[in-house]
């Protein structure tokens, strides 16, 4: 150390070294990165979008309700993926996060890099849905462009609450139970997060309307299509609130984020 | 970072780890100190709680009680200041397989606030004096277990730490490697830097380290240099002739009663081929000073000195001795 330094000072270039590393592996891998994020939302928008209304099985509406869910989806899990694996290799036996772990910052801030560019991974895999929807949807390709501030509101925000679940997540799960955590966690939020169909449509199953209630991916989906689905005939579609949505998922935040630490706290020192 | 000179680079009062769940402390009242300069050796078996030790001492392990302080920075309450002071080489590679080999020195480097032309020459040259320099663009996972352990020690000086520790630093490393390494490790602490290492190889032990701590089930059970330790075994230092005498009986009474021998001890039958042949150990606290007056005695009896030499105990007699024989 050539001159004492504040921590404040420490911890920040310690954060900031973090983010450059993240930066610099993922901008190796970057292919890799958008094959994994983007293959699925891709054959969705194609079967969904252009071969069902092509032969007569979804109406044409139906994409336009569908795709804030994608947008919403895709964020959501690219986010998520984005810090749950590594962290559950990572803690499991790898522990490359152990420099990072003796670096001068507070421990939690570590946590908290992992966060950040996950969801800056989810905001840009969440982005680039809208050129590949525009190309494969053609003509059927609808997106009001009077609420975009919030659209990008919800995109980050969703990213967020996909990265600090997957805190949560990556700090809970053993390396042995990663494929069950497909299927226990990944294949109910996708099914029951109204990302295919909105909310409101729900009211003739009142159960699974009140059980959707409890996916974050639902306010997601459905903040975005408040942001995004054209109002038609002069009317917006009907959604779930904007507060009660951007209330869900700052407190998802908030509680992935507050828990995600403490049990990130618990795995690295004992 | 001025502190005054008379702070010991490490220092553990009464230190007890009970992990949660477990019956029994797995460090349980440690207490000792490492100066500066030093290079201090934690020994012990398997499990008798040397890496939990090094885990409080570098963080990430929370003592249940006693203390811990490297600098005199104590880890408990300030592990962030303890951070910038410490570097760890742990016993299985943790190096980072994302990044290629000389950006996992940087990115170490730049993590604790080393300017960008500062840690860029400090990578080149640490991968030129430990031999990786030609390698310096692969990722970790072409490396072999030595280099990823070079490497591993390269990453821990970025930072131009106070105290090194080394958990198993040559734990499975070719003979090479682990005498490039010894090497290395000696460069290091005539530089200045403190050194705490554990192993459970005694030749190591014996070949670095000023001082050497005997741990067994969370206990140090003993702290002193090598040589002291050696001592402690009872007859550990003696003497050994190999005399060709016709006259043992006498001689080994003339023997016994030079001054300062405590014991001799008729050591082997005689040899067929040689039936003159006799060995005798002469215990003594200070066996080197009795050469002299057991050759002479050996003259006088007639006899005739065919060898001598001074047996010291080994380390590894030391610790098979404090800790007993059984399998962990």
């Amino acid at each position: 150390m050539t001159q004492p330094r504040s921590r404040f000072s420490l911890a920040a270039t310690a954060f900031l070294a973090m983010l450059r590393r993240d930066l610099t592996v993922t901008g190796r891998e970057f292919v890799s990165f958008l094959l994994q994020a983007l293959m699925q939302p891709l054959f969705f928008l194609f079967i969904f979008g252009k071969v069902l209304p092509g032969i007569g099985l979804a109406a044409g509406a139906f994409v336009a309700v569908m795709l804030p869910g994608i947008v919403g989806l895709t964020s959501l899990v690219a986010s998520m993926q984005g810090v749950t694996l590594p962290l559950v290799l990572d803690l499991g036996f790898a522990r490359e996060i152990d420099d990072r772990l003796l670096a001068p910052l507070p421990i939690g801030l570590v946590a908290m890099e992992k966060v950040l560019f996950a969801a800056m991974r989810g905001i840009i895999a969440g982005s680039v849905i809208f050129p590949l929807a525009w190309w494969i949807l053609g003509d059927r390709y609808a997106v009001r462009d009077d609420r975009i501030g919030i659209l990008i509101g919800m995109i980050v925000l969703t990213s967020c609450v996909g990265a600090s679940f997957g805190l949560v997540m990556g700090t809970v799960i053993k390396p042995e139970q990663i494929s069950l955590m497909f299927t226990l966690i990944f294949t109910p939020l996708l099914f029951t997060g109204c990302t295919y169909y909105p909310w409101g449509a729900l009211d003739h199953i009142r159960w699974f309307q009140i059980a959707t209630l409890f996916n974050p991916l639902t306010y997601a989906a459905e903040g975005l299509r408040y942001a995004m689905v054209p109002a038609i005939g002069g009317r917006s579609i009907p959604t779930l609130g904007i507060t009660w949505i951007l209330l869900a998922l700052g407190v998802s935040v908030i509680g992935s984020l507050i828990l995600g630490s403490r049990t990130f706290r618990a795995r690295v020192v004992t | 970072m001025t502190l005054s000179n008379n702070i010991p680079a490490i220092e553990v009062r009464d230190l007890v780890k009970r992990y949660p769940k477990s019956k029994a402390n797995a460090v349980d009242g440690v207490t000792f100190e490492v100066q500066r300069g030093e290079i201090f050796g934690l020994l012990g078996p398997n499990g008798a709680g040397k890496t939990t030790t090094i885990g409080v001492l570098t963080t990430n392990v929370i003592p249940t009680s006693g203390s811990g302080a490297s600098m005199g920075v104590d880890v408990t309450h300030d592990p962030i200041d303890v951070k910038q002071r410490i570097a760890v080489v742990p016993q299985q590679s943790n190096l980072d397989r994302s990044l290629k080999v000389r950006e996992i020195l940087t990115f170490h480097a730049a993590y604790h606030s080393v300017g960008r032309k500062e840690r860029e020459a400090r990578a080149d040259q640490l991968l030129g004096e430990l031999g990786l320099g030609e390698r310096k663009n692969e990722k970790v996972n072409r490396y072999s277990g030595g280099m990823a352990q070079r490497l591993m020690i390269a990453r821990a000086l970025m930072h131009s730490p106070d105290v090194l520790f080394l958990d198993e630093p040559t734990n499975n490393l070719d003979p090479q490697s682990r005498l490039f390494l010894w090497d290395r490790i000696r460069e290091l602490n005539q530089q200045g830097l403190t050194i705490l290492l554990t192993t459970h190889d005694m030749e190591e032990a014996d070949k670095l380290c000023a001082r050497i701590a005997i741990m067994d089930l969370g206990k140090i059970l003993v702290n002193n240099t090598s040589s002291e330790l050696k001592k402690m075994i009872p007859g550990g230092n003696a003497l050994e002739l190999r005399v060709s005498t016709s006259n043992s009986a006498q001689l080994e009474e003339s023997l016994e009663r030079l001054p300062g021998v405590s014991k001799v001890e008729q050591v082997t039958k005689q040899p067929e081929d040689e039936p003159d042949i006799v060995i005798y150990r002469l215990y003594a606290e200070s066996a080197a000073s009795l050469v002299g007056a057991a050759a002479q005695a050996v003259l006088t009896s007639g006899g005739e000195v065919r060898d001598l030499h001074l047996k010291q105990a080994s380390l590894e007699e030391v610790f098979i001795y404090l800790t007993g024989r059984h399998l962990r």
